[in-house]
């Protein structure tokens, strides 16, 4: 059976980032005890489902989980060593914002399990952080990173660039400043507009402009040429890391893994034989608490994919990650030939563009020309 | 109802340039002698087609009778022949004149005449019309009645002493257009017991009554039941109802010289019912046919492509439909790699050329691609053999032509002196050869002889933007001439693009191949692979553009719950690419082929 990785979605901000699209919401007053009841029950049930399995990663996302009682973040974890065993390394992540009063909780958290903090940092300008609508200052931001350094042994931050009227020189002192703060790993995101968000609106409006291709793609050089100074590796499209520090728990994503999601709005893949099978949940936090307090679970949409859809996934995932995709891994991973995936005339003339390659192990990866032109290649090179 | 005297019978056409009010003023004159109750008035009652109202021009012939108690306290019958009012229907324009023996001249008393009115009052004179001039629009401030008056003098050769001066909008003087109409308009003359002879002036498709004739009796009589023959192809059907256009359809009992009226016979398609033809008793026929019948002709060609494909099988039965009521349209099946399968549509013009398209989309919610259109080439092979070339993509290896002719007109442009300079220069550039320039007034007219090709390619849209849209123009053919004349092939990402071929003189060559790969450049968003676009001669390229490479497009973030989203994204991107046609590795969406090919036309 597939080793698994495990999600668990607390979706409950204190504030609604201009540029975030994710499921959080923001209610003066949660019911903790009753949440970490209904995730326990989700945990509880899937574990039924998917059987007793090796799990490689838990990941606190949200929303902020690091608003969530450690006390729960405690229960699941020692729930899902219950009811999995646990790899030996497993990686126990939670995302985190770096404000005082989050920065206060980490120790408890770590006592709950946690070995990985991922912190939500965006910038170390004070405009910017302003602008992206952040609450926290690039001061309390570096304090909880001493503070997190001090207590797990993987660390990562997060941080945005291209940002509006952003100059390369800027940026390459900015990154070099985060790189300097000794993480070994950083998420390092173009900033994006996403449907439905605050930031979707002003921009249609014309409220601010983004860098265009040919400078977004500038911005991309220069972060993986400041990042390898570090010796981080874009080992993902937007993440680096030392060697060994890459994320499992993404990584379980991106090479097409099993993976449960809990908590509202969470999604999951889990295969059962020839099967894979996909399920989704209720977003809405209290909807979702209903029905999982009604049915032991809030699964809104369960389907087997087809083996076409699993390619196309298995694909889209892999051809992010630098070390490119095993073709015997994709042909397993979604029952379908490996050839019968990809066109081979497109294929033929990626190759000869230089924007995939050939691993000499045999397996097949998107260049670094490519990876910056993937959402184009994808839907030329797949069938 | 019918068999009126002939010497209370007017048959009258009115003569205006769009917007000088001829609508209107048939819309009055129906109003002023009561045809139509005030109730079922629409704005221009005449133009019945959704379009023709819309743009104001008139596309079918169409007639209505008014009846007239005159100052000399007799009853006549009017009937007003409305005419197609584009020079693309020059010919179907000469059979609807033929039909009477007058014509109001309507002049806007602000504007003059125009190069359009020019040319039919020509015709109608050349039709051996009696005419009156009409000053319309004398309301307006800018009104210049007696400038307008000698410029009718000067340019047209009429006595304008008695124009009458009208405003049609505001109904002023209604009375004298209808007096004048009586009183200096010629009644028709014909023999009723002659032979039958009728002129089939137009004729329409009714879901209900089949094809509808219009028509003009010379001699003889039309009568319910009679066995009718078509003179030109010998087809005989038999009437099933006469009647005239009040202008709703009234039955009568037979039509008798000089009347207008309309006949239904069980006819199926307009392709059986020629403009121009005579129509005459089969049992009794007549010995020769009435003059000036010819054949229409489509002088200029272009590919009508589905931008969907599955609208084909919509396209060819909406094609079939639209020729029940248009024979002057042909099309045939055409392939093209760029754009599927569509159809090579023959036009009598621009105007009408633009009218099938719109009435494909509109009347039967087509989406289309049109091909830049191409006038027919006379081919003669090496080996003597002649071909006819609706198709640049059909053009014979260069190495079997000997030589090409292609269509030349002959074009009467009127345009204020300030901007002659602009349009002779214009004229030159296309090749143009100065027949005539003369003066009128502040106004020149030029009368050049032009080569087809260069006016399909966006010449009304260049006279107009030199002239600031003051210029009016008119033509009519004049012959085929040798010219040299190469097609130029574009290719994208090295390989032809069938639909964009065109045929070019040698020396705009370079120039248009030019422009059509700049403007490819801008139209093709960049993508995958950089993009090659030339143009060439044979094999030779005299222009080349090349589309870079997208340089960046990839999502930032992609975790566990976004893999379903990406997948649906990435399914609807390659439903998308269906909607692209594909050059090797390349993809072209449509819409650049659609934004290419609308700049030529």
């Amino acid at each position: 059976m597939e080793p698994l990785a495990l999600y668990i979605h607390w979706p409950f901000c204190a504030a609604k980032c201009p540029y975030c699209d994710f499921n959080s919401h923001v209610r003066e007053r949660v019911d903790q005890a009753r949440f970490r009841a209904a995730l326990r029950r989700e945990l509880a049930f899937e574990a039924e489902r998917s059987g007793r399995r090796t799990l490689v990663s838990i990941f606190f996302g949200g929303g902020t989980p690091s608003l969530m009682d450690p006390a729960t973040a405690a229960a699941l974890i020692a729930d899902a060593r219950a009811l999995f065993d646990a790899a030996p390394d497993i990686e126990i992540t939670l995302e985190a914002n770096p404000t005082s009063v989050e920065a206060a909780t980490l120790g408890a958290f770590r006592d709950a399990g946690v070995n990985r903090a991922s912190l939500g940092v965006q910038s170390l300008r004070e405009a910017p952080l302003r602008f992206l609508g952040r609450r926290h200052d690039a001061a309390q931001a570096i304090a909880a990173l001493e503070i997190a350094r001090g207590l797990f042994p993987r660390l990562s931050f997060d941080l945005i660039y291209a940002r509006p009227g952003q100059q390369e020189a800027d940026w390459r002192a900015e990154l070099r400043e985060a790189l300097a703060l000794a993480a070994d790993h950083l998420s390092l995101y173009q900033l994006t507009i996403e449907p439905g968000t605050r930031f979707a609106t002003e921009y249609a409006r014309g409220a601010f402009a983004l860098p265009d291709g040919d400078d977004a793609a500038r911005l991309y050089a220069a972060t993986a040429e400041e990042a390898a100074r570090f010796g981080l590796a874009p080992y993902e499209v937007s993440n680096y890391a030392k060697p060994g520090a890459e994320s499992r728990h993404n990584l379980q994503y991106w090479r097409y893994g099993d993976y449960l999601g809990i908590g509202p709005g969470a999604h999951g893949r889990l295969s059962f034989g020839d099967t894979l099978r996909a399920t989704r949940r209720h977003r809405a936090p209290e909807e979702w608490l209903a029905r999982v307090e009604r049915d032991g679970h809030a699964i809104t949409g369960e389907e087997a994919l087809s083996p076409a859809d699993r390619a196309r996934e298995a694909l889209l995932m892999g051809l992010r990650l630098a070390e490119g995709i095993d073709p015997a891994r994709i042909a397993a991973r979604s029952v379908l030939p490996f050839e019968a995936a990809v066109d081979p005339a497109m294929l033929a003339a990626c190759l000869e563009e230089g924007y995939v390659e050939w691993t000499p192990a045999g397996r097949l990866r998107a260049t670094d020309e490519g990876r910056l032109r993937l959402d184009a290649l994808l839907p030329a090179l797949l069938r | 109802m019918t068999d009126t005297p002939l010497s209370q019978i007017r048959n009258f056409a009115i003569i205006a340039h769009i917007d000088h009010g001829k609508s209107t003023l048939a819309d009055r004159l129906i109003q002023a002698t009561g045809t139509v109750a005030a109730r079922d008035m629409k704005e221009q009652l005449l133009d019945n087609m959704e379009l023709e109202r819309e743009r104001g021009i008139t596309i079918k012939a169409q007639t209505v009778r008014l009846n007239y108690r005159a100052k000399d306290g007799r009853d006549y019958v009017f009937n007003l022949m409305d005419t197609p009012g584009h020079v693309d229907f020059a010919y179907e324009v000469s059979r609807s004149l033929a039909a009477c023996e007058g014509s109001l001249l309507v002049v806007d008393a602000s504007q003059g005449v125009e190069a359009q009115t020019l040319a039919n009052v020509y015709q109608a004179i050349e039709a051996g019309h009696e005419i009156v001039p009409v000053l319309n629009k004398i309301d307006l401030p800018a009104a210049e009645p007696d400038r307008v008056k000698q410029q009718i003098e000067d340019v047209v050769g009429l006595d304008a002493t008695d124009a009458v001066e009208i405003s049609a909008k505001t109904g002023l003087n209604i009375e004298g257009v209808l007096e004048a109409i009586a009183t200096r308009l010629p009644p028709p003359t014909g023999n009723p017991d002659g032979a039958l002879k009728a002129l089939l002036v137009d004729s329409w498709y009714d879901p209900y009554l089949g094809v509808v004739v219009l028509v003009r009796v010379k001699d003889g009589h039309l009568r319910k039941g009679q066995r009718i023959r078509m003179m030109s192809n010998g087809s005989v059907h038999t009437i099933e109802q006469v009647g005239v256009f009040t202008p709703k359809m009234v039955p009568a009992a037979s039509l008798g010289p000089g009347e207008m009226g309309f006949v239904t016979a069980a006819i199926k398609t307009v392709a059986d019912t020629n403009v121009g033809d005579t129509i005459t008793d089969d049992r009794a026929p007549a010995r020769e046919a009435l003059p000036g019948f010819k054949p229409s002709i489509p002088v200029v060609w272009c590919g009508l492509y589905p931008v969907d494909a599955d609208d084909f099988e919509k396209l060819r039965e909406s094609l079939a439909k639209l020729r029940l009521n248009d024979a002057s349209f042909h099309y045939e099946p055409e392939t093209s790699a760029a754009l599927g399968f569509g159809y090579r549509c023959g036009f009598l013009g621009l105007l009408h050329l633009e009218i099938i398209q719109e009435r494909l989309s509109r009347e039967f919610d087509l989406d289309l691609i049109a091909t830049a259109p191409s006038v027919v080439y006379k081919i003669r092979k090496t080996n003597g053999e002649e071909i006819e070339l609706h198709n640049p993509a059909d053009m014979p290896d260069g190495s079997v032509i000997d030589s090409i002719q292609e269509p030349w007109i002959k074009a009467t442009i009127l345009v204020p002196d300030d901007y002659l300079g602009a349009v002779l220069t214009l004229c030159n550039d296309r090749r143009g050869q100065q027949v005539e320039l003369t003066y009128v007034g502040n106004r020149a007219m030029a009368v050049y002889r032009l080569p087809l090709n260069e006016v399909v390619f966006d010449f009304y849209d260049r006279l107009k933007s030199v002239s600031r849209g003051y210029a009016s123009f008119d033509y009519q053919m004049d012959g085929y001439e040798e010219g040299d004349l190469v097609k130029i092939s574009i290719l994208v990402n090295a390989e032809p693009v069938d639909a964009l071929s065109f045929m070019a003189h040698r020396s705009a060559a370079d120039r248009r191949g030019r422009q059509i790969c700049e403007k490819l450049k801008e139209l093709i968003p960049r993508q995958l692979f950089k993009i090659p676009i030339q143009a060439a001669i044979g094999g030779r390229v005299i222009a080349r553009e090349t589309i870079s490479a997208l340089s960046k497009d990839v999502t930032a973030k992609c975790y566990g719950g976004d893999i379903t989203r990406k997948r649906k994204l990435l399914e609807k991107q390659k439903e998308g690419k269906k909607r692209m046609r594909q050059f090797g590795k390349v993809e072209i969406p449509q819409s650049a082929f659609i934004a290419a090919l609308k700049m030529d036309a």
